[in-house]
């Protein structure tokens, strides 16, 4: 049996300053009401950990617009110019890693690995300060693992143990940053009771998973 | 003939039956719009799916179904979902046949600039290094020029995207190969000469001995 918990309640879970992974592919699959209770908390100095900056207004955009962001390791930013605002007046530290070696080093967090070589990069900005390591004929990049002191997660269904199943692509980074974080919490769209997921079709085993977010309130 | 259309159709012949492909955002996706009859393409997603189909009518749309680009889109019968690491293990593992995506440079030895204007245009890279990396072809779709200025360049002075040598590079004016020499003029655009390619290139061209008008798909 898991706790559930507020949103508020998750907030509290992350304290200024810490290393989060939040879920989600320009705001699909992301976990909405723990970023408004993040915002409402008035949380500071956070390092995310996640594919993109989404867009103002809308996921993690939300969270570089009240200023929690101190440094953001993703893959694009293109789509919020708020963030690349705040990148060029020195207030967010941005760290461009391919989305695909992104990831691989939290896959690597996950499992227990020190990181992984891709050859992706190679030859390009991504390549700097970088180890390249020869395997047979070819070069690769040493990657690094990547973990986190929290993950928050967007799934379509949990139930009281926790396994989660999440929806088409809203899937995305959510079930790799449940394995690489020290506190995993996931906001479900809907908790249903154990035994109603077929054990075949679980994504991430609610073990994994520390909290889940209350149901939302019916009145 | 609007010059991306032009593009895109061009494009559209490179698609062969029963393969795997990633179309980037923008002129790249027009592509669907063309695929030869007949053909069975499987178009993925890098956000973790392959099989999507075309924008669910107003108001049906899935709040967890999305392209790349964010763009609501469906999913056709046979569509698979899966995670990142998946995703791009399709991609860096050569499981995706053919990637089509926009470029800002490329340069004589065939390699790709597409992904940061340091100090102006700074979105990032996304999955495009992964896709330059990993995928079988790699085919560059963009304007020849950029308010005049030539795009096909001697030596990149824009970050690369990749040192891997792309497919073919399909423009408004010409189909260029980049291969081990330097770069081919095969095709050119209705209406376009060589000496105006040549004009609006600034890497040296070898012109293809069997240099042909551009082909299209209707």
């Amino acid at each position: 049996m898991r706790n559930s918990i507020s949103p508020d309640h998750a907030a509290s879970l992350v304290p200024d300053g810490a290393v989060v992974m939040i879920g989600g592919f320009m705001g699909v699959g992301t976990p909405r009401r723990i970023i408004d209770a993040l915002v409402a908390r008035g949380a500071r100095g956070l390092t995310v950990i996640a594919n993109d900056t989404a867009w103002p207004g809308l996921g993690i955009g939300k969270l570089i617009t009240a200023g929690c962001v101190s440094h953001a390791i993703v893959s694009h930013i293109g789509t919020n110019p708020e963030t690349q605002a705040r990148m060029i007046a020195g207030e967010i530290k941005v760290e461009l890693v391919p989305q695909g070696t992104l990831a691989e080093r939290i896959r690597a967090a996950g499992a227990g690995l020190g990181g992984v070589l891709t050859p992706t990069g190679l030859g390009t900005m991504a390549a700097q300060g970088k180890q390249t390591v020869r395997i047979g004929s070819r070069d690769y990049l040493l990657e690094t693992a990547l973990g986190a002191d929290v993950a928050l997660v967007a799934a379509r269904s949990a139930d009281y143990l926790g396994n989660l199943v999440y929806s088409l692509t809203a899937r995305n980074f959510n079930p790799l940053m449940a394995m690489a974080a020290s506190c995993v919490v996931a906001e479900p769209n809907e908790v249903v009771p154990t035994g109603v997921l077929p054990p075949d079709s679980i994504h991430t085993p609610g073990v994994l998973v520390d909290y889940l977010i209350e149901r939302w309130q019916i009145r | 003939m609007d010059p991306r259309e032009l593009i895109a159709r061009r494009v559209a012949l490179e698609l062969h039956d029963n393969t795997l492909v990633n179309l980037g955002i923008g002129l790249p996706t027009m592509v669907t719009q063309f695929v030869p009859p007949g053909l069975r393409i499987y178009f993925q997603s890098e956000n973790g799916i392959i099989g999507f189909g075309e924008r669910p009518p107003e108001g049906m749309e899935d709040v967890h179904l999305t392209d790349a680009g964010g763009a609501f889109v469906s999913a056709k019968p046979g569509a698979v979902a899966f995670d990142s690491a998946m995703s791009f293990a399709l991609i860096r593992g050569g499981h995706v046949d053919l990637t089509v995506l926009g470029g800002l440079q490329v340069d004589r030895r065939g390699r790709l600039a597409n992904w940061i204007i340091p100090d102006k245009l700074v979105p990032g890279m996304g999955g495009a290094m992964d896709l330059v990396t990993g995928a079988r072809r790699v085919i560059v779709a963009m304007n020849h020029t950029q308010k005049g200025e030539p795009k096909i360049v001697e030596e990149l002075t824009l970050p690369a995207t990749s040192d891997r040598r792309v497919t073919l590079i399909v423009t408004e004016m010409a189909v260029i190969e980049p291969n081990a020499d330097g770069l081919v003029l095969r095709e050119l655009a209705p209406g376009v000469t060589v000496d105006a390619v040549i004009a609006a290139t600034r890497a040296e061209l070898t012109i293809a001995p069997q240099l042909t008008s551009m082909r299209l798909q209707a």
